[in-house]
């Protein structure tokens, strides 16, 4: 049996890499593979806590799949304005995209 | 055709639009077509309602003739009656429309060959179709506010048509340009125009009304008291004087002469045959005002004479040929208020019509003549044109004959009413009778003077004049020729009984003397005392006697309706053949004895003036004049006339002009500069207040926004990670509150 901790560590770990991901990198594309990482850290930690915490139960399975479908949405969405964007802009790069500066 | 009447001054005014708005756009045949249709309408539809009124039952009194109609109310004038756009065709109105769209028509088309080659031909056949508009609204208006407005129209267009050539000089030696002579017209008319003006508002206080018929209709109520005797004298003086101003009349006859600097034809109809006359005719329209008021028509018989004598003389010396026929008609026009003035309102009427056909006729031969002289209005430089322009000589001669005064030309016939009235009316003199007499010797001289010197003996211009010289167009003969045919016939509507030997065919007579035949009133006996001379020394002109004072009434005329006018005479004049409305009665034999003197009158004149100017004898008028010596020079400068009004209205007014002109700029511009200096050191005060109080405060209100939003700007970079970085940091820093405090 593989103890609770040791699976939030993981997911912990796998938590920052999406986040520096998210916060380094200039490729878009990147940025929304991070979030990714980012979700399914969270994924990674519900499924713990459902499993291996003192009142295992079913809730914490559940949410998982909702946020599947989210990210599936989100990355649908996320996908197509990057197209958007680079049709107009001709670029994927985060710092050019910076027209809301004040 | 009589409800039509309100149509006829509309013609030449849509002819005016036309012209003035398109004229220039369409061609000028098309111009002088719709110009000349337009008043040749306004002369059918005037024929036709004249013909419907000949035909309307005269009834009892004889006044029934007339048709009134309003088309609109104009101003409403609280308690008095209400002053209406109303026309009215009466036979005084009647002869007026045909006399003025008949002889117009005439003009204009005459002036469509005379303005052919002339720059502005459009601009002049919309003044003169205005002209010919104000003109039929002056004769047709039923009220004397409408009339003002014809009245005004025709000063107007007269103002316009005087200056016609803007850029021309009229009179070199004074300096004078034509727009100089327009104005000159212009401001010496609203002298004349002011005194009408007062005259019309008594007459509104008065009479609460303005209508013609209305005020002559109840003036025997309004004459009774002493008050409205006076006040219809005073309107009466005041009415002449405006008329004294529109018909050239002294003292305000001195833009007349100058008025000929307009085109030829202008000079015809507006200055010779319809406006001048509508002085005349304003008089007859008010003859019940003035049979009421015997002071004021001695005034304008008095004034009448001597204009005839005056300027008669002053056209002795005239060498341009239209300078004498406008001092001509001057005098002409001076006979017409002569017959106003002693009460022949119909035979001042008469002389008016036959006036304008003799002297349009004559104008427009002087016209032909300039024309083929290419300018030239000299008439020393002219001489012997009958050879190359026979028309224009006939008709010329023809028209100096009727005006002369020798029968059976329509000139004798009025002429010799006039006179016959001035001799023997109730307010007649024979001071006025001789003063007529001597305006017709003077008349005749200067006439057959003209014509001598323009037409016969040798040409006397240059080689290239006499190159020129040409006939007319047809366009402009034809005129002539229908208005000499007129100048030869147009007196013999008005032939008296005595010279058919007591037959009565004065058809215009019987026409006109239910308008401004006598209009009955108590005879004042100042009046009468003060106008009615002495039989035996009314008679000792003529070495005549016994004048016979009772009415004879022809039993041939007993049933004919005029017989009700001495009738009427005699009700309200309370003593028989009291000659207040017909001159009285003299002998047959004296009444021949006076037409003899006066044909020998005019023909003495013809005589004197042929033998001075006819071929060779160019110089005796020389020697005459050498021999006249003062008189000569007094005459050629015209009585110095306008020097005087110079010396005594221009300088002191320019003098008073001066006057003010200094209290202007002490007084006036001082306060107002001083004002102006004040208003800007206060400006400049505020203006201190404004830049460093007021836009201060703005300024550091912006400035300091703009400080902050510089600081806060920084931190919208548009870099989206930088944003979830801060998200990031925050969320962590709120989570370790939390763990911290918990």
């Amino acid at each position: 049996m593989i103890p609770l901790n040791a699976v939030l560590a993981v997911s912990a770990v796998l938590f920052a890499i999406g986040a520096v991901g998210v916060l380094t990198r200039r490729n878009i594309l990147i940025v929304l593979m991070g979030l990714e990482l980012m979700l399914n850290a969270a994924n990674l930690s519900f499924v713990a806590f459902s499993r291996l915490s003192a009142r295992p139960g079913m809730t914490g399975q559940i949410f998982p799949v909702f946020i599947i479908a989210v990210a599936a949405g989100e990355v649908a969405i996320g996908l197509a304005i990057v197209i958007a964007l680079y049709r107009n802009r001709d670029t994927v790069n985060l710092d050019d995209v910076n027209i809301l500066k004040g | 055709m009589l409800a039509l009447i309100p149509l006829i001054p509309l013609f030449p005014l849509a002819g005016f639009l036309f012209a003035g708005l398109a004229g220039t756009r369409v061609s000028k045949r098309a111009v002088g077509l719709v110009a000349c249709g337009a008043v040749l309408a306004s002369f059918v539809i005037g024929l036709g309602a004249v013909v419907q009124l000949a035909g309307m039952d005269p009834g009892p009194a004889g006044d029934g003739r007339r048709f009134e109609t309003d088309v609109a109310t104009w101003l409403p004038l609280g308690s008095a009656a209400p002053v209406t756009f109303g026309f009215q065709l009466d036979p005084l109105s009647a002869v007026m429309l045909l006399v003025v769209s008949g002889v117009g028509f005439l003009i204009h088309l005459y002036s469509t060959g005379y303005m052919e080659h002339e720059a502005g031909f459009a601009r002049f056949f919309a003044y003169l179709n205005l002209f010919m508009a104000m003109m039929l609204t002056l004769v047709l208006a039923n009220n004397f506010l409408l009339m003002f407005v014809g009245w005004e129209g025709v000063g107007l267009c007269s103002y316009l048509l005087i200056g016609f050539y803007t850029d021309r000089m009229f009179d070199a030696r004074s300096g004078m340009t034509c727009s100089d002579a327009g104005r000159k017209a212009f401001l010496t008319n609203r002298v004349g125009d002011f005194a009408f003006m007062l005259g019309m508002l008594f007459l509104l206080e008065r009479f609460a009304t303005l209508d013609f018929s209305t005020i002559m209709g109840t003036i025997d109520q309004h004459s009774a008291d002493w008050y409205g005797a006076g006040l219809l004298t005073l309107v009466g003086i005041l009415l002449f004087a405006g008329a004294c101003g529109k018909s050239a009349q002294i003292p305000l006859y001195v833009w007349l002469p100058d008025a000929m600097a307009g085109p030829t034809p202008v000079s015809a109809l507006i200055h010779a045959a319809t406006m001048v006359t509508a002085g005349v005719y304003m008089l007859a329209r008010c003859s019940a005002l003035f049979w009421h008021a015997p002071a004021a028509m001695g005034i304008v018989a008095v004034v009448g004479a001597a204009t005839a004598v005056f300027a008669g003389t002053m056209g002795l010396v005239q060498t341009d040929i239209k300078k004498v026929l406008a001092y001509s008609t001057v005098s002409q026009l001076g006979y017409m208020f002569l017959g106003a003035g002693v009460g022949a309102f119909v035979g001042a009427i008469f002389h008016l019509m036959t006036h304008a056909f003799f002297k349009a006729c004559l104008f427009l031969g002087s016209g032909s003549v300039i024309h083929a002289m290419g300018g030239e209005q000299d008439i020393r430089r002219m001489g012997g044109l009958r050879k190359w322009m026979p028309v224009t000589a006939l008709t010329f001669t023809i028209a100096t004959v009727a005006i002369a005064g020798f029968p059976p030309l329509a000139g004798f016939f009025s002429k010799d009413e006039i006179l016959l009235w001035a001799l023997a009316s109730g307010r007649g003199h024979w001071a006025l009778w001789l003063a007529g007499s001597i305006g017709a010797a003077v008349t005749a001289f200067y006439m057959f003077r003209l014509t001598t010197l323009t037409f016969a003996g040798k040409f006397r211009g240059t080689p290239a004049q006499e190159h020129h010289l040409h006939e007319s167009p047809r366009s402009m003969t034809v005129p002539l020729i229908v208005l000499a045919f007129l100048a030869v016939v147009g007196g013999w509507i008005g032939i008296p009984s005595l010279l058919t030997f007591g037959r009565d065919i004065n058809v215009f007579h019987h026409w006109l003397e239910p308008v401004v035949g006598y209009h009955g009133a108590p005879a004042p006996e100042a009046g009468a005392a003060f106008w009615a001379p002495p039989p035996t020394l009314q008679l000792a002109g003529t070495g005549l006697h016994a004048v016979t004072i009772e009415e004879v009434a022809p039993p041939a005329q007993s049933g004919a309706p005029h017989t009700s006018i001495p009738a009427e005479a005699k009700r309200h004049g309370g003593h028989g053949g009291s000659s207040e409305g017909e001159p009285r009665h003299l002998p047959a034999a004296a009444e021949w004895g006076l037409i003899a003197l006066a044909v020998a009158i005019a023909a003495g004149g013809m005589l004197l003036a042929r033998r001075l100017y006819a071929a060779g004898g160019a110089g005796a008028p020389e020697r005459l004049a050498r021999a006249a010596g003062p008189v000569y020079v007094l005459l050629a400068r015209k009585y110095w006339v306008d020097e005087l009004y110079d010396f005594v209205v221009l300088r002191p007014f320019y003098a008073l002009c001066a006057l003010f002109h200094r209290i202007d700029v002490a007084l006036v511009d001082g306060t107002v500069n001083g004002v102006r200096h004040a208003t800007i050191f206060a400006s400049h005060l505020s203006s201190a207040f404004d830049r460093w109080v007021v836009d201060l405060g703005v300024n550091a209100a912006g400035w300091t926004v703009r400080g902050f939003s510089r600081l806060v700007r920084a931190l919208q970079t548009g870099q989206v990670q930088q944003y979830a970085t801060a998200m990031l940091f925050g969320a962590v820093l709120l989570l370790s509150l939390w763990i911290v405090i918990k």
